[in-house]
């Protein structure tokens, strides 16, 4: 009898350990699955075409250049290497005012031949258009534009996915953005954090070590938007006077909530670390002669380097992948990283403020999923670095 | 034994999950527009003291947000602040779904500074160069030499397509605007940071913030934002509220949708803070 319960609850325990791994790696999967799609397309809005005379649909252009010239910043042809001549901007409310209602048919049977009449008497014309108002088999020029490839979406420089009709998506503000935040925070908690493990776990005594470390715990379980509100409220004023900067919402006002935010993850992992060491090491570090100090600086964090390395991960983690704070105190400005003291905007906020607009499917939503690969492949590749220090540091 | 339990006491919970929802036929679910959500909430609490055998439920996230659940039917009834855009349309014609709007509500935006700041007023060009970026000092429109700091919602929300769309001539923010998360965000920040400069529904206007009043027609006429002005259209941000549902449930939704479009309704929208829809 017992021995089939005991039979029972293995196999539960293993379908519940593969159901894990399975659930793991098809999250894995549907995220690159989504992500990867996004390289490749043409950053055209859903649903719409760009048709342009012939002549001019022989000039590829970037999506930048697209952005500049729907914003009227490029107004001439001759500015993106084609012949000179103005270009002229229409959509469909134009060809509405330009050409009568029977003229275009009541479901615009007609509009190829009314584009085609408008561009005839306007070569420089670009006219926006819903393809489901065109003609299946339309034989009209459209405006070539630059496929994203991997090395564009990180590379460029700006970062536009809701410009019409021509998204720009540019990764690089935002990969710099997180990178520096996080770092900035982990330079900032590390060495805090660490002293508070070391503070806990060899000089506190028992009574301070009993009350002070559930207090730590519980810091870990207020929701982040409360630290987010917490930084806009009392770091952003504090950062933005301290400075004398214009603004307060800064890269750094950031890196202070997630420093602050990562605490006590590092301080518990790594206290745990420190005080599961054996008491022989110790008691043998101090037999030898060597001073409380050198006996936790030479003997007992190097012992507990993997542990240590598991509360840097974990805090790291926490950092990169932080979204609610950094949203509220970073102020979101897609923009390079000029330094510490600018608005940047991170990935994860991005993601968050983002994924709610982006229709489902869409370029816009496959450019968020992009995103988050990018995101699993830092994390990856940090949780890897750490592992593999810390393996090496085993004694 | 007790083990054992303790194991599978889980996995009934995730099967019980995925059951088949309780489809009573007098819930209904909202989702969309935070600037809608606060209207929302009064007229259901109103609608619900009136019929209390009937479940709401309102959520907010976003124009977007709440219109991408209308398509996956994830919510009967989308909250928006802004039209369909083509695309969506596209997507709802796709799905075979039916769209109806009603207009439930009115909304103006005020363009707000913080309370030292000398500007009282901007005409329409003026808020435009500084939202895309090209003024970037508050000498360019008659206040004191300091930066200019723009803040805007995030680009889920419906107040920033409004924004781009009516006061920004469609042209694109500039890429110093600070993209803030909600409203109450804006708000805080502004009336921290002696430079700047947002936009917010009139119903979230406070004393720790200044309103500035616009002009359309090139500095001719300037209009303060508030009721009197919103009301006669004077003003000239301002912008319906819609609720957007598939016309099939509609019979299911419809003593919820006559409450808020009824006088009873409308005062609660007024309430609010908002314009109550003229008949």
């Amino acid at each position: 009898m017992n021995r089939s319960i005991e039979k029972g609850v293995e196999v539960l325990i293993k379908t519940c350990g593969y159901f894990t791994s399975v659930v793991v790696v098809l999250i894995v999967f549907f995220l690159f699955k989504e992500g990867l799609s996004f390289v490749g397309s043409t950053p055209v809005e859903e649903g719409f075409s760009i048709v342009v005379s012939k002549a001019n649909s022989a000039i590829t252009i970037n999506s930048v250049q697209a952005k500049d010239i729907f914003d009227s910043k490029i107004h001439n042809w001759s500015e993106i290497s084609g012949k000179p001549d103005f270009i002229r901007l229409f959509d469909l409310d134009d060809l509405l005012e330009i050409f009568s209602p029977e003229e275009l048919g009541a479901d615009f049977e007609n509009s190829e031949v009314c584009i085609r009449r408008l561009l005839d008497s306007l070569p420089g014309a670009m006219v926006v258009v819903l393809n489901a108002a065109l003609p299946k088999d339309h034989k009209l020029h459209t405006l070539q534009l630059d496929k994203i490839t991997l090395y564009s979406f990180l590379s460029d420089r700006q970062w536009f996915p809701t410009a019409k009709p021509v998204g720009v998506y540019g990764a690089l503000p935002l990969l710099l953005g997180t990178l520096l935040v996080s770092i900035m925070a982990i330079i900032l908690a590390l060495p805090f954090g660490l002293a508070g493990a070391i503070y806990l776990a060899e000089i506190a005594d028992n009574r301070v070590r009993n009350w002070l470390k559930p207090l730590i715990e519980l810091l870990s379980g207020i929701p982040s938007v409360v630290y987010g509100f917490f930084g806009l409220v009392v770091i952003v004023p504090f950062v933005q006077q301290v400075f004398g900067l214009s603004v307060g919402e800064t890269a750094l006002s950031g890196s202070i909530v997630l420093a602050i935010m990562a605490l006590p993850t590092i301080i518990t992992v790594s206290e745990d670390a420190i005080r599961t060491i054996p008491s022989d090491v110790r008691q043998a570090s101090l037999a030898l002669g060597a001073s409380h100090w050198q006996t936790i600086t030479r003997v007992l964090i190097p012992y507990a380097a993997s542990g240590i390395s598991a509360a840097i991960i974990l805090g790291v983690g926490r950092a990169i992948g932080e979204t609610m704070a950094v949203l509220m105190v970073t102020g979101n400005a897609a923009i390079m990283p000029h330094g510490l003291t600018h608005p940047v905007r991170t990935i994860p906020a991005t993601i968050a403020a983002e994924l709610g607009e982006a229709s489902f499917g869409g370029l816009h939503f496959k450019a968020l999923f992009a995103l988050g690969c990018v995101l699993f492949v830092i994390t990856f590749v940090t949780n890897y670095i750490v592992d593999s220090i810390s393996r090496k540091r085993k004694i | 034994m007790i083990k054992s339990i303790f194991l599978t006491f889980p996995i009934f919970i995730l099967l019980s999950c995925g059951g088949p929802k309780n489809e009573a036929s007098q819930s209904v679910n909202l989702k969309g527009s935070d600037t809608v959500l606060p209207l929302a909430q009064k007229t259901t609490e109103g609608f619900l003291k009136i019929n209390p055998t009937h479940s709401i439920t309102v959520v907010g996230g976003g124009s977007g947000t709440g219109i991408t659940a209308l398509m996956d039917g994830n919510a009967d009834i989308a909250m928006s602040s802004r039209d369909l855009k083509a695309e969506e349309k596209l997507k709802f014609k796709e799905k075979g779904l039916n769209i109806q709007t009603i207009t439930v509500g009115v909304d103006a935006l005020a363009v707000v500074v913080h309370p030292s700041n000398k500007v009282t007023k901007l005409t329409r060009e003026q808020i435009e160069g500084i939202f895309t970026g090209a003024t970037k000092n508050w000498s360019e429109v008659g206040g004191d030499d300091m930066e200019i700091v723009c803040y805007s919602r995030e680009n889920s929300s419906g107040t920033y397509e409004f924004f781009k769309e009516h006061v920004l001539d469609k042209k694109n923010y500039g890429t110093g605007v600070l993209n803030m998360p909600a409203t109450g965000a804006i708000v805080q920040s502004i009336s921290q940071t002696i430079g700047a400069i947002g936009y917010i529904g009139m119903a979230y206007v406070t004393p720790e913030i200044k309103t500035v009043d616009v002009s359309y027609d090139a500095g001719q006429n300037f209009y303060t934002p508030n009721f009197e002005n919103a009301m006669n259209k004077t003003y000239p941000i301002s912008r319906p509220l819609y609720y957007l549902y598939d016309k099939k449930i509609e019979d299911r939704l419809k003593p919820y949708l006559d409450y808020c479009l009824s006088a009873e309704g409308q005062n609660l929208v007024k309430e609010v803070g908002f314009l109550p829809v003229q008949k």
